[in-house]
């Protein structure tokens, strides 16, 4: 979209204010992320942009806080081990890995079944399917907490993995889906005519051309996983931390900066899984002969 | 086929079996083949999902928690014709139940029976501890002689409300209304109604951010479906990278920007637009809310809307501009109604997920912030008050529901973009 040459002094007024419009609304978008990459590498105690900070002083500049996170602090002259925040990441990727492999497989499968031209009450399955994501967590998780409780699933790690593959199985459905229309059943005719079985077809002609589908289904169910703080607080233990609920603690009762540290290391992980999956999302494209817009 | 049927007869396979049966007996198997794929899935979603949410649903009409606790005394209470005071017997049943009942399942009863007319849960309370001393009857006179409360008739018929199983009370507790002793729908006490107070201020916040996301999202939306694509794939990223950051990161993003010495009331401090005593108070108040969900959902708007726009042909737009049109009249004629079911989609997206939001109103809305949401985990966390923490949540699902239903219907639940 550009203006043509003989376009009038009003209508060159109104592109450009358009234009500065749109700029604001990105940055609108996009400031208050990289707000935060600064300041966590403030040595002030506060989340603030102190007066030293912007002159560059040296003092003012420091990786206490990043210290503290990864466990090392020092109060005087002692070292003192917090180890929350080293407890919540690994409980964090240990829950994220195994939902997001348990809901991959699970939602692979069933995306494969609701490919299928033959599939029965498709509109309705697929709207059960979808629904734990559609439902407000609030609502998940008092109904969770209840019916986890009776059957002692509360405060385990089994309950918490439980209630993210359920949460995260509804991108991988929508993904796979999504990278199954079009896809040419030919070449599974094809392939067991030469005499592979169920197995070999799958892995061997399928598999490799909704992988990426797959990935970034999987890597969608992840990032949901290790967002989430409202199921983990509700069903989790207080041992039970998690990388959000730890935050979460942090942000209602100490308000140290070393939620800005965490956080400036989710905006690194969440720019290398963006590009990821819109790499990911190219490659299918071209693999099934779609063209780039 | 008709032609070979009528001169042959059915046509039949090689084993001798008709054509149409066989047809349909392969077609059976493939539909059977295409659903045990699916069933793995439905088994888990049913188990680990829908079965709470039903366990949710049972319990904001589950109202059998006192009448476990003291069901002889509800045996003989049905009996009673609710005139003046119930006989000697209710006494004694009330009496030998309460004496002889764990101290926590009173609890629980008691907790229950607050919330038809407090001051039960004292009364029990005392009498548990007194009636250790009291052997034999009249029952009726020493408990009356412990507490005066046992002698009000309004006590007993706050009772009469939980004789049955199950109870609307916790759905009219939800909307500010209540039964009264005789069981009649009456308005909660002035000062007790605030649900439907929060149930509109819910629909205002999420009616507002859905409009802000909309005059925010349909501009970028445009200008991302007609520029090149060289370009718009990298605008696109400011798009998604918020769309792909932790919710929490985003929030804590905002408290930085917005709080007393946040960025915002330092710029216009420094730029001495603002004296430094009197800096704006930004957070913990509705206001902020908006703001901080408005960018949250953003996204949720602005994909279902490029990639409808992505589909309008550009062609259109010149075609009316060849024809005669201002660039506001083609745009308002041509380009408006061909984006609409995007915008419908946006809307619905945005506002199906504001509805429901906990995390954000709960960080930065303060006391004047609250949805919904927070009055449902502050049941569930902080006053026990389950049946009316589920009941609130039911209410807010059929109405999910209700919108969800639209949403399919117009868009297409199998049409939701990620990314």
């Amino acid at each position: 979209m550009a203006l043509p040459a003989y376009a009038t002094t009003g209508q060159k007024v109104g592109y450009y204010s358009f234009l500065t419009y749109c700029g604001l609304v990105f940055f609108f978008l996009i400031a208050p992320i990289f707000i935060i990459l600064p300041l966590s590498f403030s040595a002030s105690p506060f989340f603030e942009f102190t007066r030293e900070f912007m002159n560059f002083e040296p003092e003012a500049w420091s990786l206490r806080w990043y210290r503290q996170m990864v466990g090392i602090s020092s109060i005087g002259d002692t070292t003192v081990v917090t180890d929350k925040w080293m407890l919540g990441t690994r409980n964090s990727f240990f829950v994220g890995i195994v939902a997001t492999l348990l809901a991959t497989a699970l939602g692979t499968v069933a995306a494969l079944g609701l490919s299928r031209p033959h599939m029965p009450f498709k509109a309705v399955l697929m709207a059960i399917l979808i629904s734990p994501m559609i439902v407000p967590l609030i609502i998940t998780a008092a109904g969770m907490f209840f019916f986890y409780s009776k059957i002692g699933l509360t405060h385990t790690y089994l309950g918490l993995i439980l209630a993210h593959t359920a949460l995260g199985t509804p991108f991988v459905v929508i993904t796979v889906t999504a990278t199954l229309t079009g896809f040419d059943t030919n070449l599974i005719r094809a392939s067991q005519s030469l005499g592979a079985d169920t197995m070999r077809t799958f892995f061997k002609v399928i598999m490799p051309l909704i992988l990426p589908g797959v990935i970034s289904g999987g890597l969608f169910a992840f990032i949901t996983s290790f967002d989430e703080v409202v199921i983990v607080m509700f069903i989790g233990s207080v041992e039970q931390i998690t990388i959000p609920k730890q935050m979460w603690a942090g942000l209602r009762q100490e308000t140290s900066p070393v939620i800005l540290c965490m956080a400036t290391c989710l905006v690194a992980l969440s720019i290398a899984l963006l590009t990821t999956v819109e790499m990911l999302r190219r490659r299918s494209e071209r693999l099934r002969g779609i063209k780039q817009r | 086929m008709n032609q070979t049927q009528a001169s042959t007869g059915p046509i039949l396979t090689t084993d001798g079996i008709p054509l149409k049966v066989s047809l349909k007996k392969a077609e059976r198997i493939n539909k059977i083949r295409a659903f045990l794929l699916v069933l793995p899935l439905l088994a888990f979603i049913l188990i680990t999902f829908l079965v709470p949410i039903g366990d949710m649903l049972a319990r904001s009409v589950d109202d059998r928690q006192i009448n476990t606790v003291f069901p002889k005394t509800f045996e003989v209470y049905k009996k009673w014709d609710r005139q003046g005071l119930p006989s000697e017997e209710v006494y004694k049943t009330m009496f030998f139940e309460l004496k002889n009942s764990e101290g926590y399942a009173v609890g629980k009863a008691s907790t229950r029976m607050n919330y038809s007319k407090s001051g039960w849960k004292s009364l029990l309370k005392k009498s548990k501890r007194k009636f250790k001393k009291i052997e034999e009857g009249p029952f009726k006179e020493q408990m009356i002689a412990i507490d005066k409360k046992w002698a009000d008739p309004e006590y007993w018929l706050a009772l009469g409300q939980m004789v049955d199983p199950t109870t609307m009370g916790y759905y009219l507790n939800a909307v500010d209304l209540k039964y009264d002793s005789s069981k009649n729908i009456v308005q909660q006490k002035e000062n007790r109604r605030i649900y439907n107070k929060t149930w509109i201020k819910t629909f205002k916040v999420s009616l507002l951010v859905t409009l802000f996301c909309l005059l925010l999202g349909y501009p970028i939306s445009y200008l991302l479906a007609t520029l090149p694509m060289k370009y718009s794939n990298l605008l696109m990223i400011c798009v998604l990278l918020p769309f792909w950051t932790s919710l929490l990161v985003r929030t804590v993003a905002w408290m930085v920007m917005l709080q007393q010495k946040g960025v915002l009331n330092n710029l216009l401090v420094m730029s001495n637009l603002l004296a430094d005593e009197n800096r704006f108070q930004l957070m913990y108040n509705q206001t902020a809310v908006v703001i901080v969900m408005t960018q949250i959902l953003l996204p949720f708007m602005v994909l279902p809307l490029y990639s409808v726009m992505k589909t309008i042909s550009p062609t259109y737009m010149r075609a009316a501009l060849n024809l005669g049109a201002s660039p506001m009249h083609a745009f308002y004629k041509i380009y408006m109604p061909n984006s609409i079911p995007g915008v419908s989609a946006g809307c619905l997206l945005v506002f199906i997920i504001a509805i429901g939001y906990y995390i954000t109103p709960e960080l930065v809305g303060g006391k004047d912030g609250q949805m919904v949401g927070n009055w449902i985990a502050y049941h569930l966390k902080t006053t026990l008050n389950w049946g009316l923490c589920a009941s609130l949540g039911a209410i807010l699902l059929a109405m999910m529901t209700v919108l969800y239903w639209a949403y399919n219907k117009i868009v297409g639940i199998e049409n939701i973009k990620l990314g």
